[in-house]
């Protein structure tokens, strides 16, 4: 009999039901199916899913493992061996990945078992999941309204309890906007902590993948199992790995948690920073003190991240040129004609305009005004954050200016969907890492729209986030709730 | 920084090889220089004492051992070609 209480169970029941033998790794995976079936038609999270190849590895998976039969959601931009991979684009469809990425792994390595690919934004270029080529998904909240992006697929499912837990990645707010969007747990990695082996890259000095859960504590349970150095990632940090979980359920006594002024700025949806401002009361009678900080460069955050992010991003994909995988155009009458209609074919319309604004701040005559400029005033934003941290162990804010927005609100003006990151991604810029935990709800026009609380820190600072994450969640419920679907 | 005057979106479709319809030349050109227009604000920014950051953690040198190991074969490095003969990838004609 198939067990439809398991789905809604976070990772660290789940487990913690398997190692007791009271449930199999494949009674889990046929609770899962049998979730999916209900709500996918509803939410359209999934890009593929291979059930038969995940229950021949929950027949054989060692439950006392960290992650030991643990069904993990893995976002379409990260190689799974023998599974399709193509980063919700056409120019990728019926791709195959002939290896497993290093997460992938490690989470393997844990018992965990990767058995399905969510959707994205295309080559993660996106705020929303609508620029995926493939299929809009929903946000289990309220059908009508985005999931975030660009890991929207990823999002979608945990918060359908189509998923335990899953993988995204996150260039510029791409885990922590869709978790905040969805009412989950979503963490950046500081840069370098997590390989980017086998994960298609968008733009290489920003990007990281992280874990997208129900709980702090499941976060840390993935952190521990994938992050790491890798010979095959040069630029994975060589520092060792702590157990993420341990810290969890220490005070908050001694802890300084800065808010920046800066970003008390308009834009704000008065019922998110009502939220965020209760949360920030309800850390400070958790112990921690609050102080004022000041990061006076955060203006200039979402015109650095869009020359830096599309500059890296014409680079990476000059790699889709039709030759070793993907699509080519039909009968090309030469080499040129190949390339040029091979990728306007390809890619869509996001990834065009963003390979167009790479090549520009790239080229001759331009580089030194655009691109070299951008990663200067980096610069300013990195030192800002290193200033900010002397007087603070992390950073609160808001993840997004808003709760979920309406599907098609915003395809039509590509730089509001940019400004969808402002809170977020000046971490990426800076390295360092970032989590947003759910903080309350919105009501608008008769649905609850889940909102979410980011919380910064230094670069490797993990457990000290997770910590102080986890102690506003264990004090409030709102982790508690769960769509209607 | 240059004006956005130069900005021809035509031109650096052919420099990045993507085709572009007409009508996503002229909707590229009006937006992008729209998102331009606003990043013009990094033009307020004193940076004339500051390194280009390449990375948020900056790191140099990181050597590995440089040895041979087993990866994929032939066949699988093949998998995903669009068009393939004789264990090689073939490509459209480059040379008359």
């Amino acid at each position: 009999m198939i067990r439809s209480d398991l789905p809604a169970l976070t990772i660290a029941d789940l487990q913690s039901l398997l190692r007791r033998k009271e449930i199999s790794p494949r009674e889990v995976l046929e609770s899962l199916r049998a979730r999916i079936e209900t709500v996918e038609p509803k939410i359209d999270a999934y890009l593929s899913i291979d059930f038969e190849a995940a229950l021949k590895e929950a027949d054989k998976v060692n439950v006392n493992l960290p992650l030991g039969g643990v069904p993990i959601a893995v976002k379409d931009i990260i190689n799974v061996a023998g599974q399709l991979c193509t980063c919700g684009s056409k120019i990728l469809a019926g791709y195959r990945s002939p290896y497993d990425a290093t997460v992938i792994e490690r989470l393997r390595a844990a018992g965990a078992i990767p058995f399905g690919k969510t959707n994205m934004d295309e080559f993660a270029m996106g705020s929303s999941t609508e620029n995926s080529s493939v299929k809009v998904t929903r946000n289990p909240w309220d059908l009508s309204r985005v999931p975030g992006g660009s890991s929207g697929g990823s999002a979608a499912a945990v918060a359908a309890d189509a998923a335990f837990g899953a993988l995204g990645t996150d260039t510029g707010g791409s885990i922590r906007q869709p978790a905040s969007l969805t009412g989950l747990v979503g963490l950046k990695p500081s840069y370098g902590r997590v390989s980017r082996f086998g994960v298609i890259a968008f733009a290489s000095s920003l990007d990281q993948v992280g874990p997208l859960t129900k709980t702090v504590r499941d976060a840390a349970m993935i952190m521990s199992a994938m992050a790491g150095p890798d010979r095959h990632d040069s630029t994975s940090l060589p520092d060792p790995v702590p157990d993420y979980t341990k810290n969890l359920g220490h005070d908050l006594k001694g802890v300084r948690l800065g808010v920046p002024k800066e970003y008390r700025v308009g834009g704000i949806h008065p019922q998110v920073s009502a939220a965020v401002n209760a949360a920030i009361k309800q850390l400070e009678s958790l112990g921690a003190e609050i102080v004022d900080v000041s990061l006076p460069n955060t203006e200039y955050g979402i015109a650095v991240y869009y020359f830096v992010a599309t500059a890296e991003a014409s680079a990476n994909l000059a790699r889709f040129d039709g030759v070793r995988y993907g699509y080519r155009a039909k009968d090309p009458k030469d080499l040129l004609d190949h390339y040029g209609r091979t990728r306007e074919e390809g890619f869509g319309e996001e990834v065009k305009r963003r390979i167009i604004l790479g090549t520009y701040v790239l080229s001759s005559g331009y580089y030194d005004a655009y691109y070299v400029r951008a990663q200067k005033v980096r610069e300013l934003i990195r030192q800002d954050f290193v200033r900010a941290f002397e007087k603070c162990d992390a950073i609160v804010s808001p993840t997004s200016p808003e709760p979920a927005f309406k599907l098609g609100e915003r395809t039509a003006n590509p730089l509001a969907m940019y400004l969808a990151d402002i809170f977020t991604n000046t971490a990426n810029l800076a390295g360092i890492c970032g989590i947003s935990v759910p903080c309350g709800f919105a009501k608008v026009n008769g649905s609850q729209l889940p909102i979410g609380l980011q919380i910064l820190g230094k670069s490797l600072d993990e457990a000290r986030i997770l910590q102080i994450a986890h102690a506003y969640e264990q004090s409030t419920d709102w982790h508690e709730a769960k769509p209607k679907l | 920084m240059s004006k956005t005057a130069d900005f021809d979106v035509a031109y650096i479709s052919k420099l990045a090889r993507l085709n572009l319809s007409e009508e996503e030349t002229r909707r590229f050109q009006k937006q992008l220089a729209d998102v331009l227009k606003y990043a013009e604000k990094l033009r307020e920014v004193d940076v004339s004492h500051v390194d280009a950051a390449a990375h948020g953690v900056p790191m140099f040198n990181v050597f590995r051992e440089d040895k041979p190991c087993d990866w994929l074969t032939a066949e699988e490095a093949l998998g995903n070609a669009p068009h393939k003969a004789n264990q090689l990838f073939v490509v459209t004609k480059v040379v008359e």
